[in-house]
């Protein structure tokens, strides 16, 4: 009991807090466990700590939660490679656990230490644990198992390699349809570790049996092994073997399952080659584009442009495009969103002709759509359009759908386009913005909304980098002073804002002799608010102006702030002018 | 599915005759004049799949639990548990496992609404390690709990010896936790600065747990809010083991068990303008075995199949069960006790019954015209349906089960009795019981009363009138319009019955 050496103490606490009635005090002991292993020294750690926590496994989730995290890199607290097989026994509880999250974790954590273990080790001390947990009572313990395979298989000798095999395809068959989704959803990772020959037979025939299953959740799992599988198995095998299950899938009874298929079909068509894309991978995803489900005609429009970056030309513009002119017209306004927001980049692929021809309607149709999402998507990615058919044609029929975008009756849209402003006008060039878009920069600064407002006095600022002081000078800088004076004094104060974010980026000199002068004179505002925001713009032009200014202007005037009744007004003041002297004190 | 040849074959072992039912156990017994509490009615029942457990949750938002104690001996391997086949020679037997409060009083702020604590539906969820997992709701939150024994924790040979170090008390757990917070800080900073001797400080030693006790804990591990407009009328467990529904009056939702701030709405009856609303769901459940099936009822007296495969929002079904009522036999009252109270799907998926205020209906899902069988549950209330309506009692919603075979079917009724019907083939099992320590006694009466009091119906009519709603008929039998018995449950796997009757548990066996 005695507890001589005094630095000793916080871990002696640390130590006790493992079981500790506070939660807070045990979870902070967990996480810092490779402390206490460290003070323990690695023989304690592997004889006391391990079997400790291997005993801890009633403890609240959270806990646990941390603890199967720690464990996954506690090898050298243990002595090394050599004892990493010690690990393995609280992990192995902890992955029996109900809640989910902590078994993933745990399973991360042995596959962690798998990966480092000898070979010899895994033998001896991993595979038997990957047997138990697939031979476990409870499902729990067999969902676990599922994640381990992959690490386990590539070590053991061909006997154990065919019991392997064997288990694996037993929990695809298992009566909890948890343990077949583990099993379904790791079948890709273990199958990459199989060798071919086995990988034709005993994977590909539990593989068919997954995809069999009548629970639609373990299909869906299936679905997303098909490209894994895809991928490992030669073209000729793919098309014999995956191809048939795929197309089959994108007929399921199911949506949920054919929605899979729709995000994962262009990722087939690479396992399989351009002949059998052909033939049967276009067709199937024609049918998805078409589905009678709108969610998953929503996962197919999304894939539209990256399936058709696969095929040729011809063969999008002969199979795909009908189609897309069918989507941009759908009756689920999501349906067109999706498609409104990858249709874009179909534009390099087709190349300019057919751009022009076919793909520029859909797209004018969709700046036109009645919901303004769809819109939106198409406005920020016009950069990919803009490249092959040329600002003027584009110009033409943007414009009106940025007009009316601009005057939406929801905030947030008009938000958004707010914040696509500056892009647009990176893309189409000064002369156009001049045109267009100027007076509607200048309107938002007097939207109804704060956040349009604000979003709108950045948008100033942007448009001056982009464009330089010279422009802004001419552009921006005399109509925002203009309204200075605006009765209203939130307006009033959005040019105070707009100020102090525009005089960063102009030059010094326009600053003190355009934007100063408006400043200084605001100072007389009858509103507190105002003369208090003065205050913060003057601290903030501080160390933009030159020493004199500052002294000769900006000084006098944050002095007679600093005297102004409002008790706000004399706080900012007064900020501002020990900033000034912190500012002639550092330089 | 089951096909007819496989019903058939298991008939004759336990079909035809009548069951002899014998009381079995008690909970909660009321004494001779007792006052029953409001909070401690029974509003929910539940056995869970394998039938070791049952629940039964009150209006005062408690959850009980019991357990089977007939069956421990033979609580062998967990796989066999799992399948839940095993034999059984004896009648389940239970006692009193944990209870735990699931549901407070709540207020809504927002809509100025009370919400109440009262338990509306318990399921069970699929086990594991030995914890039991359930499901509860009220109106409108429900909250999945895990049921588990924990270790009480007695922990000796700290490092820190209490007394010296904290100068009071030797209750080491508490006092550490109070005080100690300041050296987290402390242990922090100087685990960097420490040199570790490779062998590490002998002198620390682990905390050692003695007492291996254990203790009954309930922790509610999610809360699935703020989805529910209406009031919920039903939650349902699907095969998949990691979906379930929840059901309020114009909308089905959709959750993933794991994940508790989102559920997808699968089916909206709201229409457009709530004055053109005619009918609400009144109670839904998922297929025992297909993933992708759920039927709903509605205050119409229809029950829809829907596919969910079919589409994201399941507004179109894909089989209406519903039966015509003859046009000369309609009256005022047609339409209200039409409203189904609920619906369970037999074990082998194929058949669904329902509940309505005066019959049950048991429906084969794949015959659309019409019921199966009908089976009368009170006919002799139909004289009384006007003042049935006036007190509001033509809306009390009875609950209907199946046995596990799918042989017999049961329901309750006032006076707190309740009926099971044979519904296999020929048979014309219909006996009527009592929830109390002797089922049997109302059984001679209630067979020759329906004969009777219709003889003498509108003698019925006026002694009613007359005796300003007495409630007594005919016979001269009382009936007890507030002692109804509306929840009960037939264990999975035995022909046992689990009835609440107000705040008392009564178990029959048979």
């Amino acid at each position: 009991m005695s507890m001589a050496e005094e630095p000793l103490y916080p871990i002696a606490v640390l130590i006790d807090e493992l079981k500790n009635d506070d939660i807070q005090l045990r979870l902070n002991s967990i996480r810092r466990l490779s402390t206490i292993a460290r003070a323990l020294g690695e023989e304690r750690t592997r004889k006391e700590l391990i079997p400790f926590l291997s005993e801890n496994n009633d403890d609240d989730d959270e806990v646990l939660l941390a603890m199967a995290e720690e464990l996954g890199v506690f090898i050298p607290y243990v002595g090394g490679v050599e004892h990493a097989h010690v690990l393995l026994p609280p992990l192995e509880t902890l992955c029996t656990v109900e809640e989910t999250c902590v078994r993933d974790k745990a399973v991360e954590s042995l596959c962690r230490i798998g990966s480092q273990m000898r070979e010899n080790d895994l033998v001896e001390w991993f595979i038997p644990l990957v047997k138990r947990l697939a031979a476990g009572e409870w499902f729990t313990a067999r969902v676990s198992a599922c994640g381990l395979f992959h690490i386990a298989y590539p070590s053991a000798p061909e006997m154990l390699k065919t019991e392997l095999r064997s288990i694996y395809s037993q929990l695809c068959q298992d009566d909890m349809p948890m343990v077949r989704r583990s099993a379904a959803s790791n079948l890709g990772k273990f199958a990459a570790t199989v060798e071919s020959a086995h990988l034709k037979a005993d994977i590909m025939q539990i593989f068919e049996d997954l995809t069999q299953d009548d629970q639609d959740s373990v299909r869906l799992l299936a679905v997303e092994g098909c490209a894994a599988l895809g991928k490992l198995l030669e073209p000729p095998d793919c098309v014999a073997h995956i191809l048939p299950v795929i197309v089959n899938f994108s007929q399921d009874k199911s949506w949920r399952v054919r929605y899979m298929v729709a995000n994962q079909l262009y990722e087939l068509c690479e396992a399989v080659g351009p002949e059998p894309t052909r033939m049967d991978l276009v067709p199937a995803y024609v049918r998805l584009l078409r589905d009678n489900e709108a969610e998953v005609r929503i996962a197919a429009a999304g894939k539209v442009t990256k399936f058709c970056r696969i095929l040729s030309p011809e063969l999008a513009i002969q199979h795909i495009l009908p189609c897309v002119k069918e989507l941009s017209s759908d009756s689920s306004q999501h349906v067109r969103s999706a498609l409104a927001s990858v249709i874009m980049g179909m534009a390099p692929v087709l190349g300019k002709d057919a751009t022009i021809e076919q793909l520029l309607p859909i797209f004018l149709s969709l700046l036109k759509d009645e919901f303004p999402d769809v819109r939106l998507n198409i406005i920020s990615k016009l950069d990919q359009v803009n490249q092959v058919i040329g600002i003027d044609l584009l110009s033409q029929s943007l414009l009106p759908a940025i007009v009316e975008l601009a005057e939406d009756r929801h905030w947030r849209v008009r938000l958004a386009i707010i914040e696509y402003i500056p892009l647009l006008a990176s893309q189409l060039g000064v002369g156009f913005f001049d045109d267009k878009l100027g007076a509607l920069c200048m309107q938002w600064m007097q939207d109804k909304v704060y956040s349009i407002r604000d979003a709108a006095a950045n948008n100033l600022k942007r448009l001056a980098e982009e464009f330089g002081p010279e422009w802004a000078m001419q552009h921006i800088i005399p109509q925002v002073l203009e309204m200075v004076n605006n009765s209203h004094y939130l307006y009033r104060m959005t040019i105070l804002r707009a100020i102090s974010l525009l005089a960063p980026v102009m030059e010094s000199e326009i600053t003190c002799s355009k934007l100063l002068p408006v400043v200084i004179n605001a100072s007389k505002d009858r509103v507190p608010n105002i003369k208090f925001n003065v205050a913060k713009v003057l601290q903030s032009l501080i160390p933009i102006v030159d020493q004199s200014v500052v002294e000769k202007t900006i000084r006098p005037c944050l002095v007679e702030l600093g005297e102004d009744p409002d008790v706000d007004v004399r706080y900012f003041a007064n900020q501002a002018l020990q900033s000034i002297d912190h500012v002639m004190m550092s330089s | 599915m089951n096909n007819g040849g496989a019903e058939a074959a298991i008939a004759p072992v336990g079909g035809s005759q009548p069951l002899e039912w014998k009381f079995s156990q008690v909970f909660g017994e009321r004494t001779a004049g007792e006052e029953v509490q409001e909070v401690d009615i029974i509003s929910a029942i539940e056995f869970d799949r394998s039938g070791d457990h049952l629940a039964t949750g009150d209006r005062g938002g408690r959850v009980v639990l019991f357990e089977r104690t007939d069956t421990r001996d033979h609580v062998g391997h967990r796989r066999d548990l799992e399948r839940m086949d095993y034999p059984i020679n004896r009648h389940p037997e239970f006692r009193y496992k944990t209870e735990f409060q699931s549901h407070e009083p709540e207020f809504d702020y927002l809509k100025s609404l009370e919400i109440e604590e009262k338990i509306n539906k318990i399921r069970w969820c699929q086990s594991a390690n030995g914890a039991l997992f359930l499901l509860s709701t009220n109106d409108k939150t429900i909250k999945f709990w895990k049921v588990q024994e924990k270790k009480v924790k007695k922990v000796c040979d700290m490092n820190m010896d209490s007394t010296k170090a904290m100068g009071n008390g030797p209750i080491v757990g508490s006092n550490i936790s109070t005080s100690s917070k300041q050296y987290i800080a402390n242990g922090g900073c100087t685990s960097n600065e420490f040199s570790f001797p490779t062998g590490g400080f002998s002198s620390l030693q682990l905390p050692v747990v003695t007492s291996h006790e254990t203790n009954l804990m309930a922790r509610c591990r999610r809360i699935y809010a703020h989805a529910h407009d209406y009031h919920i009328n039903s939650i349902s467990n699907n095969s998949d083991g990691e979906t379930f529904i929840s059901a309020d009056d114009l909308r089905i939702n959709l959750w993933n068990l794991e994940i508790s701030n989102q559920s997808f709405n699968i089916v909206d009856v709201k229409p457009a303008n709530m004055e053109d609303l005619t009918e609400v769901i009144t109670s839904a459940e998922f297929h025992p075995t297909h993933c992708n099936m759920l039927a709903y009822s509605s205050s119409k007296g229809s029950i829809r199949l829907i596919d969910m495969r079919q589409s994201a929002l399941c507004d179109t079904h894909s089989k209406l069960f519903e039966e015509q009522e003859a046009p000369s036999s309609r009256s005022f009252f047609t339409e209200i006790i039409a409203s189904i109270s609920d619906i369970k799907f037999a074990k082998d998926g194929r058949h669904i019954l329902s509940r309505d205020y005066m019959t049950l209906k048991l429906w084969d899902i794949n015959m659309d015209s019409g019921p199966v069988a009908t089976f009368q549950v009170h006919e002799y209330l139909r004289p009384k349906l006007c003042d049935l309506y006036e007190n509001d009692s033509i809306f009390d919603k009875f609950e209907c089960c199946l046995s596990g075979d799918g042989l017999r079917v049961a329901t309750g009724s006032y006076s707190n009795l309740f009926r099971v019907f044979g519904c296999s083939e020929g048979s014309t099992e219909a006996t009527t019981l009592e929830a109390s320590k002797n089922p049997m006694r109302r059984q001679s009466q209630t067979s020759s009363r329906p004969s009777r009091s219709l003889g003498s119906l509108s003698g019925v009519v006026r002694r009613v009138k007359g005796a300003d709603n007495s409630g007594v008929d005919a016979n001269g039998n009382a009936f007890d319009f507030t002692t109804k018995l509306l929840h009960l449950a037939w264990h999975p796997t035995e022909n046992s019955l689990a009835c609440a009757a107000s705040n008392s548990l009564y178990m029959y066996y048979a």
